[in-house]
C-alpha cells in the first residue's frame, strides 16, 4: 500500500509485531524441547516426542518431548526431595525467588507475549497487555503471600508435593496460577502443560532456571493426556490442581478419589451476560465484545449467553453486528488484529459442529459479512439470535467465538436464566442502577460476578467456580488454602477401625421389672421440620455401649434421602436471612439444650457408656460450639480487595453453598453431630445430617429442641439408619452442593467417588479421627470456609 | 438533495463522492435525554484499550499522517496575536508539509492544506485574504470565547460580523450553566439561535467538556447542540483545565453516531486542545474509524482543533522520508 493510497483510503495495512527475537530463542533451542526435571534439562525417556503448531499458520513451531511414566516418577521424586529444604528456606527466601521471577517475566515480557501468540494463535495484544502482565502480576502478588505466610498464615505449612495440569488457552498465565501461590506456601511442583502449548512453559521453566530456582522446586514435565494421567495416580503426590474441561474435571475426581490428594477444579462454563434495560448500550457491546470474543471465545469465563431485557433485544442486536463488521480476524502477531486463530482443528470441528447445530434447531445465525483468512485454523466471531434455554448452543459449552442471545421480561427472569446452566463460573451484569446491580449479583451462582464489566482478573482476586464449574480459588487470600493446611492436620490420629454393629445380646429392653416402664419413644427421621415416618416402615434396635437395646430408630431409605433434600430446597430462604438471625437461632439452640442438659448428659452415658464427667463434658462443650457458631453466624466477613483498577471495589463475598449433606462421626453422637452442623447452618446452608449409625438418639432427641428452637423448616433434616448406605445416595444427589464425610477411609472414597455427578464440593478425613473436644481439631475457620463459598464480586464506579 | 456546504478540498476526489443534507435544526426531544447512559468506568476501559487494539506502521502511517494534516483547524487564539501572525499561520495552512517531503511520499498531487485556519474575530478579514484562493476556510471563535458570558446580543452580533468578514465556520461556546443546572430548553434555545445568526456559514458547538462534571453530562450537552442545528460538536476552547480526552471523545462520538442513527444527520466532530503528537492524531483516527466509521474521516466531518500538532507531524513524517528522526527547526514555522 502507498502513502497515496493509505491516505485516500485510511485503511490500516499490517503492523505486524516482530517474531525476531522469539524465533531466535526457539533457534537456539534447535526447535527442540526435553523436559525440565530437578532443575536440568532431560529427555523423556522414551525418547518420544510431538509437533506444536502455530495455529495461524499451522506450521510446526517446535518439537516437544512426550513424557511417560519413567519421566513422571523422575519429576515428582526431585519435587519430593527439593520439598523440605524449600520450606526451610523459609518466608523471606521464597519471597526473593517468587519476585525474581516477576522481575524476570517482565525484563522478558515481549518474547514470552510472542512465543505465546504463535503457540496458540492468540492476538499479541491479548498477550502483551493482558496475559504476560498479569503472569508477572501473579508472581509479584505471591512473593507477598511468602513473604507473609508465617504472620498471616501462622501454624500452616505446605501440602506437598503439587501435580499440576492447565489447559491451553492461557498457557502462561494459568501457569502463573498455579505455580505463584503453591511457592509462596512451600510447596514443590510438577506441572504439566497443554500439549497444544507447551512452549511457553518451557521459556518460564528457563526463567525460573536463570533466577537460580532450587533443583526440584518446580518441574516441567510435557505431554498428552497419557502423562496427566501418570501425575494424577501418582502415590507421591499430595495434591492434584486442575484447569480445564468439565468432562476431565470428573475423570480426575474419580481417579483421585479416596487417595488423600487434595484437589482443586476451575473447569467450564455457560456464563450468563445480562444486559438491563437502562444500561449504557454501547459499553455493553464493548463488555460483548471482551466477553466473547476475547482469545477467540476461548475462555472458560466467557459471557457466551447474553441475556438482554426483551424491549432492547432488537437495538442491542443491531449494535452488536454493526460492531462485529469491525472485528478484524487474522494472524496474531499483527497489532491490528481482534480475534487470532482456534488453536486445533479438533477445536475447529467442535466449534464448527456446535454452529450447525445450533442452525438445524431453528436459531439465526449470523456472522460478519468479511471472510477469515485461510491459511490458519480460524473462525469467524458469530451471533445467534432466537436461542431458547432448551437449545443447545444454551446449555453446551462451546468454547469458541459463537454468541447465543435470550430475552429476558424482569430481573427475577433473568436471575432464573442465569442459573439454569449446570455451570458457575462467572457473569456480567450491565445496568446503570446500583439497587439493581447489587441485588442480582448476590442471586447468581457464580464464584466472579463483573458489574459493567467483564473478563477482569487479578491476583489479589480469587477466580474459581460454583456448581459443575469446580471448586478452589485461584488468587487472593482465598486461593492460599488450596495450597497450605494447619499444621495439626497431619497430625492427626488414626481413626480406629469402626467395630461392626453389635449384635444384640439380648433382644429385650435394658430394664425388665415390674416397674412403670418408660413410656415409649418413637425416633423418626426429621424432615421438613416434622418429624417423619421412615419411609420403608421399619426401624432398627440402638444399643448401648455394653449391648443392650435402649430404643429403636427409624432405617432411612433412599427415599428418606429425597424427601430431606427436597425438604432441604423449599428452605432456601436460610441463606438469604442475616447472620443475626442465625445467631439468634443458635443461641437458642444452645439454651434449650442447656435446659435439657440433664437428659442429653444420661442419653450420652446411656449409649456410649462413658464417665459421668464424660458425658457432662460432651453436653457442655456442645452447648458451647453452639455459641460459637452463632457468635461466628455474623461475622464470617467477606473482604475487599485491593486489585489494581482504580475506582473499583472487589467485593469478597461468603456465600453458604446451599444444601449440605453430612455424615456424622460414628462416637460422640452429639457433640459430633453438633460440630458439624452448627457451622453449616451458621453460614446460610441447609442441612442433611446423617447421624451416627450407632447412636442416633443423641441427634434424635434433639427434635424437640429444634422444635422450640424457632429452627425454619427444612434447614436441619435428620435420616437415621445406615450411615454409609444414605450416605451414598447424598453423595449421588444433584441438589446437594457439598458433602461432608466424617467416617472410614472407604467411605472418603466414596464419598468423592460418587460426587461426580454434579461435582459437588467434598470434605472427607481419609481414615484420620478428631477430638471434638479440642477446639482447635473441632470448630473454627477450617469449619466455616469448609461451610462457605467465595464470590467476587467487581465493581467499577465513578459518574 | 442540497450540496455539501463544508466545501470539500482539492485533496482527494474520494471525499467529494459522499456529500450529505445539512444537518438542519431539530426539535428538542427531552425524553431522549432521559434514557441518556455514559457508564464511565467502560467508557475509559474502551478508550484505553481502542488504540491498543489497533496501530497503524510504515506506510499507512505516513498517509494517516497527511491526512490527520488535512484534518486540523490549524489556531491561533493568543492575546498576542497580530496581522503578522495571523498571515504566517494561513501560509502554513496553504503549505504545511515541505513540497520535498511530499514528492518523498508521492503525495504531491493532493494539494495537500490544513482543513482551515481558526482564529478571533478581529483576525477573519486578515485570514480570508491571506488564504484567498486557497479553498481553506476561515473559522472564527465567537459567542464571548471561551467563558460565552458576555451579552446575548453581543453574542449574536459576534456571529453576524464574523460571517459578514467571510468566515465560513463559527466555533461558539455555550453557556455551561444551562448543561450544569440540566437547563436543556435554554441551551437549546441559545444554540439555536448562534445556527440561525450563523446562515450559510457552519456552527461548531463548544462544550467545554472540562466544565461539565459528568460523561452523561457531555452525551446529553451533545445531544442538545445537535438537536439545535450544530453541524459539529467540539470539546473544548483549549482554556479549560482539562481539554479533549478520548473519554470524553469516546462519549461524544457515541452521541454522534446514536444522533445519526436516529436521524440519519451527519454531525461532525472537532477534539481540540491537549492534542499535540502525531502519535495521539492517530489514536483519534482510530476512534473515528472504530466508532463512526471511515466517513467521518474526512474534513467536513472531523477536524483537529490544534495548533502544536502539524509541528510533530511533520518530523515525523520526514524521519519516514529519511529514517533520520528530524529536528524542528528543518520545519518552517507557523
Amino acid at each position: 500500500m502507498s502513502v497515496l493510497e493509505a491516505f485516500k483510503t485510511m485503511t490500516y495495512g499490517p503492523a505486524p509485531e516482530s517474531a525476531a527475537e522469539a524465533e531466535a530463542w526457539l533457534e537456539h533451542h534447535g526447535r527442540q524441547f526435553g523436559l525440565y526435571i530437578g532443575g536440568g534439562w532431560q529427555e523423556a525417556e522414551s525418547g518420544e516426542s510431538f509437533d506444536s503448531f502455530d495455529p495461524s499458520t499451522t506450521e510446526v513451531v517446535a518439537r516437544i518431548a512426550q513424557a511417560g511414566k519413567s519421566d513422571v516418577d523422575r519429576a515428582v521424586a526431585a519435587a519430593r526431595k527439593a520439598l523440605p529444604k524449600w520450606w526451610q528456606l523459609g518466608a523471606h527466601g521464597r519471597a526473593r525467588y517468587l519476585y525474581a521471577i516477576a522481575r524476570q517475566v517482565q525484563k522478558h515480557s515481549r518474547r514470552l507475549a510472542v512465543l505465546e501468540s504463535i503457540d496458540n494463535g492468540k492476538p499479541i495484544r491479548e498477550t502483551r497487555d493482558i496475559d504476560v502482565p498479569l503472569v508477572a502480576r501473579h508472581f509479584y502478588h505471591h512473593a507477598g503471600w511468602a513473604q507473609l505466610m508465617p504472620t498471616e498464615l501462622p501454624g500452616h505449612e505446605p501440602v506437598g508435593v503439587c501435580g499440576q495440569i492447565i489447559p491451553w488457552n492461557f498457557p502462561l498465565l494459568m501457569m502463573a496460577w498455579k505455580i505463584a501461590p503453591a511457592l509462596a506456601m512451600g510447596n514443590t511442583v510438577v506441572l504439566k502443560p497443554a500439549e497444544f502449548t507447551s512452549v511457553t512453559a518451557l521459556a518460564l521453566a528457563e526463567i525460573f532456571d536463570q533466577v537460580g530456582l532450587p533443583p526440584g522446586v518446580v518441574n516441567i514435565v510435557t505431554g498428552d493426556g497419557k502423562t496427566g494421567a501418570e501425575i494424577v495416580s501418582h502415590p507421591d503426590i499430595d495434591k492434584i490442581a486442575f484447569t480445564g474441561s468439565t468432562e476431565v474435571g470428573r475423570i480426575l475426581r474419580e481417579q483421585t478419589a479416596g487417595s488423600g490428594k487434595k484437589l482443586s477444579l476451575e473447569l467450564g462454563g455457560k456464563s450468563p451476560f445480562i444486559v438491563f434495560d437502562d444500561a449504557d448500550l454501547d459499553s455493553a457491546v464493548e463488555g460483548v465484545v471482551d466477553a466473547i470474543w476475547f482469545n477467540q471465545g476461548q475462555v472458560c469465563c466467557a459471557g457466551s449467553r447474553l441475556l438482554v431485557h426483551e424491549g432492547i433485544h432488537d437495538r442491542l442486536v443491531s449494535k452488536l453486528r454493526e460492531r462485529m463488521e469491525k472485528l478484524r480476524v487474522g494472524p496474531p502477531l499483527d497489532k491490528t488484529v481482534d480475534i487470532g486463530a482456534i488453536v486445533a482443528p479438533v477445536q475447529l470441528e467442535r466449534i464448527a459442529g456446535l454452529v450447525e447445530q445450533g442452525k438445524s434447531e431453528g436459531a439465526t445465525c449470523w456472522q460478519p459479512s468479511w471472510a477469515c483468512p485461510k491459511d490458519g485454523w480460524f473462525y469467524p466471531p458469530t451471533l445467534f439470535t432466537g436461542v431458547e434455554p432448551a437449545s443447545t448452543l444454551a446449555q453446551v459449552e462451546i468454547f469458541g467465538p459463537v454468541l447465543s442471545v435470550m430475552t429476558f421480561r424482569t430481573p427475577s427472569e433473568a436471575v432464573a436464566l442465569a442459573n439454569d446452566t449446570r455451570y458457575g463460573l462467572a457473569a456480567s451484569v450491565w445496568t446503570e442502577n446500583v439497587n439493581l446491580a447489587l441485588d442480582v449479583a448476590p442471586q447468581i451462582q457464580a464464584g466472579v460476578v463483573w458489574v459493567n464489566c467483564t473478563n477482569q482478573f487479578d491476583a489479589a482476586a480469587g477466580f474459581g467456580g460454583y456448581r459443575e464449574s469446580g471448586y478452589g480459588r485461584e488468587g487472593g487470600r482465598e486461593g492460599l488454602s488450596e495450597y497450605t493446611r494447619p499444621a495439626w492436620l497431619g497430625k492427626l490420629k488414626k481413626l480406629e477401625p469402626s467395630t461392626p454393629l453389635p449384635e444384640p445380646t439380648d433382644a429385650g429392653s435394658a430394664v425388665k421389672a415390674f416397674d412403670l416402664p418408660r413410656i415409649d419413644r418413637t425416633a423418626k427421621m426429621y424432615i421438613g421440620g416434622k418429624q417423619a415416618r421412615p419411609d420403608g416402615g421399619n426401624s432398627y434396635p440402638v444399643l448401648s455401649a455394653d449391648g443392650k437395646r435402649v430404643g429403636d430408630a427409624g432405617l432411612g431409605n433412599r427415599k428418606d434421602i429425597r424427601n430431606a433434600v427436597e425438604a432441604a430446597r423449599k428452605g432456601a430462604a436460610w441463606g438469604k436471612t442475616s447472620g443475626h438471625l442465625r445467631a439468634q437461632i443458635l443461641y437458642y439452640l444452645g439454651e434449650n439444650l442447656a435446659a435439657r442438659t440433664d437428659e442429653f448428659e444420661g442419653r450420652v452415658r446411656e449409649l456410649t457408656g462413658c464417665t459421668a464427667k464424660q458425658a457432662t463434658l460432651e453436653v457442655s462443650t456442645s452447648i458451647e460450639r453452639l455459641f460459637t457458631y452463632a457468635a461466628w453466624a455474623d461475622k464470617y466477613d467477606g473482604s475487599v480487595h485491593s486489585v489494581p483498577n482504580a475506582r473499583n471495589v472487589t467485593l469478597a463475598m461468603n456465600e453458604p453453598l446451599g444444601i449440605v449433606a453430612i455424615a456424622c462421626p460414628e462416637g460422640s453422637p452429639l457433640l459430633g453431630f453438633i460440630s458439624l452442623v452448627a457451622p453449616a447452618v451458621a453460614m446460610g446452608n441447609r442441612v442433611v445430617a446423617l447421624p451416627s449409625s450407632r447412636w442416633p438418639l443423641a441427634a434424635t432427641d434433639l427434635y424437640q429442641v429444634l422444635d422450640t428452637s424457632d429452627v425454619p423448616a427444612g434447614v436441619i433434616n435428620i435420616v437415621t439408619g445406615d450411615r454409609e448406605g444414605l450416605a451414598k445416595v447424598l453423595a449421588q444427589h444433584d441438589e446437594v452442593a457439598a458433602m461432608w464425610h466424617f467416617g472410614s477411609p472407604e467411605g472418603s472414597a466414596m464419598v468423592e467417588k460418587e460426587s461426580v455427578g454434579n461435582l459437588k464440593q467434598t470434605w472427607v478425613q481419609h481414615g484420620k479421627q478428631r477430638d471434638w473436644l479440642d477446639p482447635e481439631q473441632a470448630a473454627g475457620n477450617e469449619f466455616l470456609r469448609r461451610a462457605t463459598q467465595v464470590k467476587n464480586i467487581w465493581v467499577p464506579y465513578g459518574e | 438533495m442540497k450540496q455539501d456546504h463544508s466545501r470539500p478540498k482539492a485533496v482527494s476526489p474520494a471525499e467529494a463522492d459522499s456529500t450529505f443534507e445539512r444537518l438542519p435544526v431539530g426539535p428538542l426531544d427531552l425524553s431522549w435525554l432521559r434514557h441518556v447512559q455514559v457508564n464511565r468506568s467502560a467508557v475509559e476501559r474502551r478508550a484505553a484499550t481502542l488504540f491498543a487494539r489497533r496501530a497503524v506502521k510504515k506506510d499507512a502511517q505516513a498517509g494517516w499522517l497527511l491526512r490527520a494534516v488535512s484534518l486540523i483547524d490549524l489556531t491561533t487564539l493568543a492575546g498576542d496575536d497580530t496581522v503578522g501572525r495571523v498571515r504566517r499561520l494561513c501560509a502554513k495552512a496553504r503549505s504545511p508539509i515541505r513540497p520535498d517531503l511530499l514528492e518523498a511520499l508521492g503525495v504531491s498531487e493532493l494539494g495537500l492544506t490544513t482543513g482551515a485556519v481558526c482564529v478571533y474575530h478581529r483576525y477573519v478579514e486578515t485570514a480570508v485574504e491571506a488564504l484567498a484562493g486557497s479553498g481553506i476556510p476561515v473559522a472564527a471563535v465567537s459567542t464571548g470565547f471561551p467563558a460565552g458570558l458576555s451579552p446575548f446580543k453581543q453574542r449574536l452580533e459576534e456571529i453576524e460580523a464574523s460571517v459578514a468578514d467571510g468566515a465560513e465556520e463559527i466555533d461558539i461556546v455555550i453557556t455551561r450553566e444551562h448543561a450544569l443546572t440540566q437547563n436543556w430548553q435554554a441551551l437549546y434555545d441559545e444554540v439555536k439561535a448562534f445556527r440561525e445568526a450563523c446562515g450559510d456559514a457552519h456552527l461548531k458547538a463548544i462544550l467545554a467538556t472540562g466544565e461539565l462534571g459528568t460523561l452523561r453530562n457531555v452525551y446529553r450537552a451533545s445531544l442538545v447542540c445537535m438537536m439545535a442545528g450544530s453541524d459539529f460538536i467540539k470539546t473544548s476552547t483549549g482554556k479549560e483545565k482539562e481539554n479533549a480526552t478520548l473519554p470524553v471523545s469516546l462519549t461524544m462520538v457515541r452521541a454522534i453516531r446514536e444522533f445519526h442513527e436516529r436521524t440519519g444527520h451527519f454531525v461532525g466532530y472537532k477534539p481540540a486542545g491537549g492534542i499535540s503528537t502525531a502519535k495521539d492524531s492517530l489514536a483519534y483516527l482510530v476512534l473515528m474509524k472504530e466508532e463512526l466509521g471511515d466517513r467521518w474521516l474526512r474534513p467536513d466531518l472531523f477536524r483537529f482543533g490544534a495548533s502544536s500538532l502539524l509541528g510533530d507531524i511533520e518530523r515525523q513524517l520526514e524521519h519516514h522520508v529519511t529514517g533520520r528522526y528530524s529536528a524542528s527547526f528543518r520545519h518552517p514555522m507557523a
